[in-house]
């Protein structure tokens, strides 16, 4: 058994590396519930693109010697085109009225992309290091990876920023009015193919920018992007699919909950506890913790 | 078989349900459109096709071997009749029942891993592994079935919850020493009937051959029976079927359970051909994705889809590897492409394409 006290001195420093890594969570999730929120379609290959991005950032690293920091200006513009495009060009074609079809969809596209890597880049993980990887910091008595730290701040202000886009600007209030009621929207002259096109096309730049944070701090392989996709819908139920401050409650909730159950379960069975509250949710709650009634 | 009465009163509820789903959806449209006493000749005459149909292909299977000589294209039919057995599984539930299973590796894995447990820790002989192992699948599609339904869960957090179970499973699997945890678990080599395992490979090929067609078979009962048109009532309007007083959740725990039941039974057939399972191998998704897969190529929620679909995706990934050499992650990666182009351009799959193509000619005789 494990020992109580050795748990206690434990408990704060997992609850601030649960933290960090929960806001990176929060901001994967908040591209996929941006997706749900208008599209109404939930994107099964949101894993996968984040690991097209992460390999991106790896890349750029490794053969221009590009700081994956800044190679958020490549990644975001990047990842906001590829959206925009597979949106217009291959999910809405194959969506024939049926969400489930979306969903089918987008795993074909998941299997698709998984599998290309797989083959180009073989089924090792992969590491990149910069002068400031071993840095450690020291929050409030527990000594995190110096990555780790950045990447949460990092992540932390994209949600602000998106927050702000959503709020204050033309394309903001459109997606919102297009999300409320897309008949709605059109009749007052809102392109709506559009504005899908470009909710997709934002989601995938939250997941550009989550791969330049998370890099530094984590790792790449082609099955990378299965761990976080199931992830990142257990934060989208759990926080209430389409609702923003759920996300980002439910993104750090979750990486608290992941990182209690490795230190309780061990390594191995503490990757349930996710699953868990997963399915809990979606049978007791789906409407989330903040959601509106579905 | 029932009485032309009670079939009479199906089909004209089914077909009154009909109105206000999507046309063409249902599996009584026909019916429909020629009115009742048509459609009872229509139903019994749809059940005694599907028995002649299933029949021929069982004898022309059946008699296959003495034609396929070499190893490799007994192999080759095996694989696809093993795929075609995993998909006319998921086809109960997915195609019928338009309940779209994400995690259908539940039923696998746990049909493989009961059977692999009772052999190595027991020492049964292994068609007593394959009755546990089908009963643990039958349990848990109804455990599964009746907590997402009871919640009401449907469209893709169906999918979702399935694909979080399947995961689950998995990790514990991962885990607990008596599955052998990562390592995985080997069987002994022991042939003979009772232990399903063979020395020659015709009988893996029998084997997989009378598996695939008894569910080939529970398909076509499904299709034409009373169980079968509540089924379909609830998939096309869910609310409408209640309203006609269908118990919408017990019909589709039901359904549940019949799929993990014959998913079960592809788990240990692998379990038998292969001698080894890990986690990984049956718990993960590329199981899930090769059961649905085969009747969305072939044709959803018809009986022969899953046969179809199987052969067909089976060809494909022969000529890919042809062409392309030993890159299995290459021939997934076109696994993906084919669903994705299917979901695009024919929903209905291979065994639609008859239809379509119908249609467009009665369109262009129109106009």
């Amino acid at each position: 058994m494990i020992d109580g006290a050795l748990i206690g001195a434990a408990l704060w420093p997992a609850l601030v590396n649960g933290l960090t890594m929960g806001a990176i969570y929060a901001l994967i999730a908040l591209g996929l519930t941006l997706i749900y929120g208008v599209l109404h379609i939930i994107n099964f290959a949101h894993g996968s693109l984040l690991m097209v991005a992460l390999y991106a950032v790896l890349v750029l690293f490794e053969r221009l010697g590009l700081d994956p920091y800044a190679a958020l200006v490549v990644l975001v513009p990047g990842m906001f085109a590829l959206g925009y495009a597979l949106q217009r060009f291959v999910i809405n074609p194959a969506r024939h009225g049926r969400d489930e079809n979306t969903l089918l969809v987008t795993l074909g596209l998941s299997i698709v992309i998984e599998n290309l890597a797989s083959h180009f880049f073989k089924t090792d993980t992969r590491q990149i290091e910069t002068a400031y990887t071993f840095m450690m910091v020291d929050v409030a008595g527990a000594t995190i990876a110096m990555p780790r730290l950045l990447a949460c701040v990092g992540a932390l202000v994209s949600c602000l920023v998106l927050a702000v886009l959503m709020r204050y600007t033309d394309l903001g209030r459109a997606i919102r009015a297009v999300a409320r009621e897309a008949q709605g929207a059109r009749v007052v002259g809102i392109d709506v193919e559009h504005v899908f096109a470009m909710s997709f096309a934002i989601g995938l730049a939250c997941l550009g920018a989550a791969a330049c944070f998370l890099l530094p701090a984590y790792y790449v392989s082609p099955q990378v992007g299965h761990g976080f996709v199931l992830v990142a819908f257990t934060v989208v139920v759990l926080g209430g699919m389409g609702s923003f401050t759920g996300s980002l409650v439910g993104g750090l909730l979750v990486g608290v909950i992941e990182s209690l159950g490795g230190l309780l379960l061990g390594e191995s069975l503490g990757q349930i506890g996710v699953f868990v509250v997963f399915i809990a949710i979606l049978l007791l709650r789906p409407s989330g913790l903040f959601g509106h009634k579905a | 078989m029932h009485p032309p009465q009670s079939n009479r009163s199906v089909t004209g509820m089914a077909s009154s349900i009909e109105d206000s789903a999507p046309p063409g959806r249902g599996s009584f449209s026909r019916s429909a459109r020629s009115g009742q006493p048509a459609a009872v000749t229509h139903l019994l005459g749809g059940t005694m096709r599907s028995v002649r149909v299933l029949g021929a292909i069982g004898i022309v299977l059946a008699l296959a071997p003495l034609v396929l000589h070499s190893d490799f294209q007994l192999t080759f039919v095996t694989l696809a009749l093993y795929s075609t057995l995993l998909g006319a599984a998921w086809n109960i539930l997915g195609g019928f029942g338009g309940q779209y299973s994400f995690g259908h590796a539940v039923f696998f894995g746990l049909g493989a891993y009961v059977a692999a447990m009772l052999q190595v820790h027991a020492g049964v002989p292994a068609w007593i592994g394959l009755v546990a192992g089908v009963a643990a699948g039958a349990a848990a599609g109804a455990a599964l079935g009746a907590i997402s339904f009871r919640y009401g869960l449907r469209g893709s957090y169906f999918a979702l919850v399935t694909l979080a179970m399947a995961e689950v499973f998995r990790i514990v699997a991962n885990s607990v020493p008596f599955t052998g945890a990562g390592v995985g678990m080997m069987i002994e080599l022991r042939t003979g009937l009772a232990d399903l395992q063979f020395e020659s490979r015709r009988g893996y090929y029998y084997l997989a051959l009378v598996l695939a067609l008894v569910a080939l078979a529970v398909g076509s009962w499904v299709r034409h029976s009373r169980f079968g048109a509540a089924l379909a009532a609830v998939r096309d309007n869910e609310d409408a079927a209640r309203a006609l007083g269908i118990d919408a959740t017990r019909v589709k725990v039901a359904a549940t359970a019949l799929s993990g039941t014959l998913m079960a039974a592809g788990g240990v057939f692998y379990l038998q051909y292969f001698h080894y399972i890990d986690p990984s191998l049956v718990f993960g998704p590329s199981v899930s994705v090769e059961a649905l897969l085969g009747p969305i190529v072939g044709g959803l929620g018809t009986v022969l889809g899953p046969l179809i679909g199987a052969f067909a995706l089976a060809l494909v990934s022969q000529i890919a590897t042809h062409l392309l050499g030993e890159a299995p992650a290459l021939s997934m990666a076109l696994y993906g492409l084919i669903l994705i182009v299917m979901v695009t351009f024919l929903p209905r799959g291979i065994g639609g394409l008859g239809k379509l193509v119908r249609l467009r000619a009665r369109r262009g005789r129109d106009a």
